[in-house]
């Protein structure tokens, strides 16, 4: 039962982590683009916008299974196979890129537009405004944005267990599920739990702590999973050690 | 140094359209400050973003030190790299700030220098140097979120004179500050004008911003300049209403019988027994209803509105001797005299 376990772990970190990987690489521009295209954006392009706005949306729209389905083709192309683990990552990330593209936006979009004007009175350009204003001041909701792409990946990865991918989920459908070994799937659910509680926490926490030191009081925490399971204390200014050079 | 001509915006926005500006020609000459005042809506955020270009103007020309922008500007949208290194020499500072909350006041001050591809040393040694000379020294390793709001504007000017500009443009920078840090930041402004020969273009709604430190004003109506010139010469300029609301005097007529007028005094006027003299020379009682006194770019000037008996026939001679004194009198009949900003409350 151990080595079982530890390689549907194993199986579902692999998958999870380059799926994840993937997703912000191509989601992060994405949502970027759909900012910068956008009515009044820097790049505004009303027939890009609409484009990427589309695809988005159709890819979202998609139930999971499906979309799997439906690149089988586009992953054999890719990975040279459409069954396995590596098979897995390709519908993973491309369902999950614009998930996370739209979160990129919603958070870029609340960037304040006197950053933008400052960096342009500067002298700089898109790309500056991009690097210097989009990402870092909006980096306390991307990191949130992650967090929540994560676990949205570890939910839809125990789907892919029916292309031969492995991982917690595929046990818990295979074991306990269809061999009732009862005890097997709560194993398996206690550890996606403890794992997504874990993922929640710390990216809940790295978010707080900037968005502390950014002086937008944030929204109070709390720890997703279990309401008020750990102690939501204030976080003062002063314990925010000033960044060092 | 900054020179507008035929200024024009207007915004379309579906199917409706705003003038923004409506052909305004501005001279602001190299190392003075000068404000241009007027109420909200009246396009002078239209202006001061048009003149390096945030905003692309609809039509005119903007010539900032020797440079016409508008020429740099090309036909895009977008702001090419001679547009861009030309702001880069014009700094800017805002309502609200805009600091960048994530980076420390060191780095916000850093940040024009990073455009401009300055090492790591020197962009350190830089703010350091403009920390210093702004009065945050110990503050540059602080977050914008612990700062009060003229601290956190002090760091918005330290930043808008990273890149060693010869302008500095100011969109109601004291706006959202208290009277007494407002006060503290004009101070710096005129330092900073006075110490580094910065030209300062600022915009305000406050009557008291352009008293503190303007050498010329300007006074903006529904997109359009209707006054503009040194203060000197505005006062100077019989009718002026920004000589009014620069020295609001108020009072009413005792009786049906008299006459009042406001008589402004500047330069060498300001220091002679005019009224006394008046009064003897005459024979005539006067009374005083309303005075101010200030300086303005360290001279004296003052307003002051007096009473003299009798109809306006009666006093013409009188009137005369003040006029040949050098004296700008103004005749308060019953009409409605009173300007538009004293009327609309722009000086509160
Ligand atoms: N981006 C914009 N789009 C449409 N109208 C605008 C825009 N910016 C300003 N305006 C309009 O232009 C006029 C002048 O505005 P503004 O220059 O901000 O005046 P002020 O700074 O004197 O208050 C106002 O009527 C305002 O509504
Ligand atoms: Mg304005």
């Amino acid at each position: 039962m151990q080595p079982l376990l530890s390689q549907a772990c194993w199986d579902t970190l692999y998958m999870v982590g380059w799926s994840t990987l993937i997703a912000v690489v191509v989601g992060l521009p994405l949502g970027v683009l759909l900012v910068l295209t956008d009515r009044g954006g820097l790049l505004q392009n009303a027939l890009a916008n609409k484009l990427i706005g589309q695809l988005v949306n159709v890819v979202r729209s998609m139930p999971f299974i499906v979309l799997m389905l439906a690149l089988t083709a586009f992953t054999r192309w890719v990975v040279g196979t459409s069954i396995g683990r590596e098979a897995a990552i390709v519908p993973l990330a491309i369902g999950a890129i614009p998930f996370f593209a739209r979160l990129v936006e919603t958070s870029v979009r609340e960037v304040d537009r006197g950053l933008v004007e400052a960096v342009q009175s500067m002298g700089g350009n898109t790309w500056t405004v991009v690097r210097k204003v989009f990402v870092p001041e909006s980096l306390p909701s991307l990191i949130s944005a992650t967090t929540t792409t994560i676990v949205a990946i570890i939910g839809y990865s125990a789907m892919a267990g029916t292309v031969g991918a492995g991982g917690l989920g595929d046990v818990a459908i295979r074991y306990g599920y269809q061999r009732f070994e009862a005890t097997l799937m709560w194993i398996v659910v206690a550890i996606l739990a403890v794992a997504i509680a874990i993922i929640q926490f710390a990216g809940d926490s790295a978010a707080r702590v900037l968005h502390r030191r950014a002086g937008k009081g944030g929204e109070p925490f709390r720890f997703r999973l279990f309401g008020g399971f750990l102690p939501a204390g204030p976080v003062s200014a002063e314990a925010t050690p000033a960044k060092t050079r | 140094m900054i020179t507008t001509q035929g200024l024009t915006k207007v915004y379309r926005s579906r199917g409706r359209e705003v003038t923004a500006l409506d052909g305004v020609d501005l001279h602001v000459r190299e190392g003075e400050v000068y404000g241009v005042i007027g109420q909200s809506g009246a396009g002078k955020s239209s202006l001061i973003r048009c003149v390096n270009l945030l905003e692309r103007p609809t039509s005119g020309t903007v010539t900032v030190a020797g440079q016409d922008l508008t020429a740099l500007a090309g036909r895009g949208p977008r702001a090419g790299r001679e547009l861009r290194e030309a702001r880069s020499r014009i700094g800017m500072v805002f309502q609200h700030f805009n600091l960048l909350s994530s980076r420390t006041v060191q780095d916000n001050i850093e940040l024009p220098l990073e455009i401009l591809g300055k090492s790591g040393k020197e962009r350190s040694a830089k703010a350091l140097e403009l920390l210093d000379l702004v009065g945050l020294a110990d503050k540059a390793k602080s977050y914008p979120a612990q700062l009060s709001g003229g601290q956190k504007q002090r760091v918005g000017i330290a930043r808008a004179l990273a890149g060693d500009p010869k302008v500095l443009l100011s969109d109601e920078a004291t706006s959202a500050l208290d009277p007494e840090t407002t006060r503290s930041i004009l101070q710096l402004l005129r330092d900073l004008n006075q110490q580094l020969g910065l030209t300062v273009l600022l915009i305000t709604h406050e009557m008291d911003v352009v008293k503190t430190v303007c050498d010329s004003a300007a006074l903006m109506e529904r997109g359009q300049i209707v006054e503009s010139g040194t203060v000197s010469e505005l006062l100077a300029t019989p009718g002026s209403e920004l000589a009014a609301a620069l020295f609001p005097v108020s009072g009413d007529a005792s009786g049906t019988d008299r006459t009042v007028i406001d008589v402004t005094f500047h330069g060498e006027s300001a220091t002679q027994p005019v009224i006394s003299q008046l009064s003897r020379t005459y024979n005539i009682d006067i009374s005083i209803l309303g005075a101010a006194m200030d300086t303005v770019g360290g001279k004296q000037v003052g307003r002051m509105r007096i009473e003299l008996p009798g109809r306006y026939e009666d006093n013409v001679v009188p009137i005369g001797f003040l006029r040949e004194q050098g004296l700008q009198v103004e005749i308060q009949g019953n009409q409605d005299g009173q300007s538009v900003l004293l009327k609309e409350g722009v000086t509160k």
